[in-house]
């Protein structure tokens, strides 16, 4: 049980997701919010610029949707893999 | 009625309220005081985990670090979030799987050793204690004024409270008790901002309002129309100050974001509480929830920094930046009650009868000085950690908001510093005494062990934080360092490698641990005692500040681990097969037998 095929498909699966998540993550505080606010400083937000919003309000929503999304997903991937509680 | 008595009958109701609640679910048997027997609704969790989680550093001292640094602080918005996104996917719903009570535990049977188990609870012990130095701070800081004593006596009836308190209940007591702790705190923390958001700028929403225009009719000479962030990087570039918006080294800031976001995701007592959700897809789900009542917080966070930073301006400047500054016999009363507590301070340094605030470090500042014959900022003295409670009195807000602010205040410190002594005690009692040292103990042993364990706790942290190695937010951000060094890639790695073994982890903690604590102790002075420091911050390691260490310290753990664990044995089969099974929610409910 503990190797078969479905659960290895099942957290490459998990694997696929968590990346691409973390890339979204990474990008909205390290990317937009720190490091690349420089490329976003052109677009004015309330008395500042994006990269600022980002760094103060945008990365935190962003992390909230991301989060609710992994759960969204991941608790249909263990329905669909059958490896949910009952 | 006068102030003090308000926030008597505000701290006083909010005590009774959680007091009452903690004997209400008093624990009984041992599963109930660590783990609330699992059955706790996700939200509920959620709310329970934010109010663990937000502390004196998110309430108290946070928005007075980021008013005073501006964007630069924003390291902390996002890296106290941040870390709930690699909790969620990254460690809480295998570690539910797992379904034991400790962190220590999990290390213990996924890397078959006791060795490991105890390196574990050494790590957490240094965590938890160095992240209980803060909250002590915070909350010596809160009943220093609420009382009006000055600090030090403020430390001591804190931990006095804090201790009184942790040991009546467990779990369940503090699961109940913190969602009505979160309660406090987020109202108090709300209506200020509120307030102040709608005098400033005419938005009720703090979060909208940071980004919105000044109102007509302000005093200061601000201008009616302008955003308020430009208002602010105005006031402040002619007071010699450097711009709110401005960037000073994205490296260094990216590299403190990045400690705390893993750190967060290693704290002991944070990933404790996703043991208590009844299945897999609630721990998943739990951590969403908690970010949700945790964000309601941090979003209000930075517009409570900028607002109180431009009032501070104003009270000082109340002319405008341009005019006279304000006269010593005319300082608001809030000016008063707090130089009692010796962590505000005025000095008319030229003798002119005024106090003229401005950074007389730079070269617009000393253009200043030149021109009206100053002799240096006469603010002598504005403790960070003081910004959030004195919030209402600067904006001139009635009395009863003021002693909500304090109620709130303390809810904060309190809850997180119950938490955290949870987290220290049951290490001790259950992965150390009853694992390691007298299998045999009864219930009732090992319950009078987690006690005493909370006391010699208590006792520390207020001991150390009598000189605290910095703001209550800066010493709780080196306890996330040592997190993120030692916890964090060790859970990881249990998780997402068959390959790392006993020998890998034990090093690699070790490695990450130990290289943090000299980091941490050869800057700020052994075990955090003043004085005792071999080197200054002049001598940093490429220039590496020590609240930012933790990520360095944690690819080291890593490092260490793979290299050891490729060169020693495999993993044992019935290992992997933990590790595949941790890996899937079937079967949570029959892991949870202990």
């Amino acid at each position: 049980m503990a190797d078969s095929p479905s659960n290895n498909e099942y957290w490459s699966a998990n694997i696929r997701l968590v990346t691409i998540c973390l890339v979204i993550w990474a990008l909205a505080s390290f990317g937009f919010g720190i490091l690349l606010r420089p490329l976003v400083s052109g677009i004015a937000v309330g008395g500042t610029d994006l990269g600022f919003w980002f760094a103060q309000q945008g990365s935190i929503l962003v992390f909230l949707v991301l989060i609710f999304f992994y759960a969204w997903r991941m608790n249909s991937l263990d329905k669909q893999f059958g490896v949910d509680e009952e | 009625m006068d102030q003090t008595t308000l926030n008597f009958i505000f701290v006083g109701a909010s005590f009774a309220l959680y007091f009452g609640i903690a004997i209400w679910a008093r624990a009984g048997s041992t599963s109930e005081f660590y783990a609330a027997g699992r059955g706790v609704n996700p939200v509920v969790n959620g709310m329970a985990t934010a109010a663990d989680w937000m502390s004196a550093a998110s309430f108290i001292s946070m928005a007075g670090l980021i008013a005073f640094s501006g964007y630069n602080n924003s390291l902390f918005l996002m890296g106290w979030t941040g870390g709930y996104v690699l909790m969620a996917m990254l460690l809480a719903p295998y570690l539910r799987k797992f379904g034991k009570y400790t962190v220590p535990e999990f290390v213990g049977d996924r890397y078959y050793s006791q060795t490991a188990r105890i390196v574990a609870v050494i790590c957490l012990i240094v965590i938890s204690t160095t992240y209980v130095i803060g909250q002590m701070t915070g909350a010596g800081v809160a009943f220093s004024r609420f009382l009006e004593v000055d600090s030090t006596t403020g430390l001591i009836i804190a931990s006095i409270v804090v201790a009184v308190y942790a040991v009546l209940g467990g779990m369940k007591g503090i699961t109940y008790t913190q969602v009505a702790q979160y309660c406090v705190l987020i109202i108090a923390y709300t209506i200020p901002a509120i307030f102040i958001s709608l005098q400033l700028t005419g938005n009720p929403i703090p979060g909208l309002g940071l980004f919105s225009s000044m109102q007509d009719g302000l005093p200061g000479g601000i201008e009616a129309g302008t955003p308020l962030l430009a208002t602010l990087d105005g006031l402040l570039t002619d007071l010699g100050f450097n711009e709110y918006t401005a960037t000073t080294n994205p490296w260094l800031m990216a590299l403190y974001t990045l400690s705390l976001m893993i750190g967060t995701a290693g704290l002991p007592h944070v990933i404790i509480r996703f043991f208590t959700v009844p299945r897999v897809a609630d721990a998943r789900w739990s951590a969403g929830w908690a970010l949700v009542f945790i964000a309601l917080l941090y979003l209000t966070a930075p517009a409570v920094g900028a607002m109180a930073r431009l009032n501070v301006i104003t009270t000082m400047w109340p002319n405008g930046v341009e005019g006279e500054a304000v006269a010593v016999e005319d300082l608001p009363d809030w000016f008063r009650t707090w130089e009692v507590t010796g962590l505000l301070g005025v000095e008319d340094l030229n003798g002119d009868g005024r106090i003229q605030y401005y950074n007389a470090g730079s070269e617009a500042g000393a253009a200043l000085a030149e021109a009206n014959g100053l002799e240096g900022n006469e603010l002598v003295t504005f403790n960070r950690d003081i910004l959030v409670l004195a919030n209402p009195e600067i904006a001139q807000l009635p009395g009863w908001v003021i002693g909500l602010i304090a109620a709130g205040g303390l809810a904060a410190a309190l809850s997180t510093a119950a938490g955290l002594l949870l987290a220290i005690s049951s290490a001790i009692s259950h992965d150390l005494i009853k694992s390691v040292i007298n299998p045999n103990i009864s219930e009732k042993g090992e319950l009078l062990a987690a006690r005493i364990s909370m006391i010699v706790a208590i006792i520390l942290a207020t001991l150390l934080a009598l000189n605290p190695p910095g703001f209550a937010a800066q010493t709780v951000a080196l306890a996330f360092g040592l997190a993120a060094a030692s916890l964090f890639p060790t859970l990881m790695m249990g998780i997402f490698s068959k390959r790392i073994n006993s020998k890998g982890a034990v090093a690699g903690m070790l490695a990450g641990l130990i290289s943090t604590c000299l980091y941490l102790f050869l800057y700020l002075g052994w075990f955090f005692i003043p004085g005792t420091a071999l080197l200054d911050s002049s001598q940093y390691l490429f220039g590496i500040p020590t609240t930012h260490f933790g990520p360095i310290g944690a690819v080291l753990n890593f490092l260490v681990a793979y290299l050891v664990s490729n060169a020693t044995e495999e993993v044992p089969q019935e290992i992997q097969e933990l590790v595949e099974s941790v890996r899937i929610p079937r079967g949570a409910g029959a892991a949870v037998d202990h």
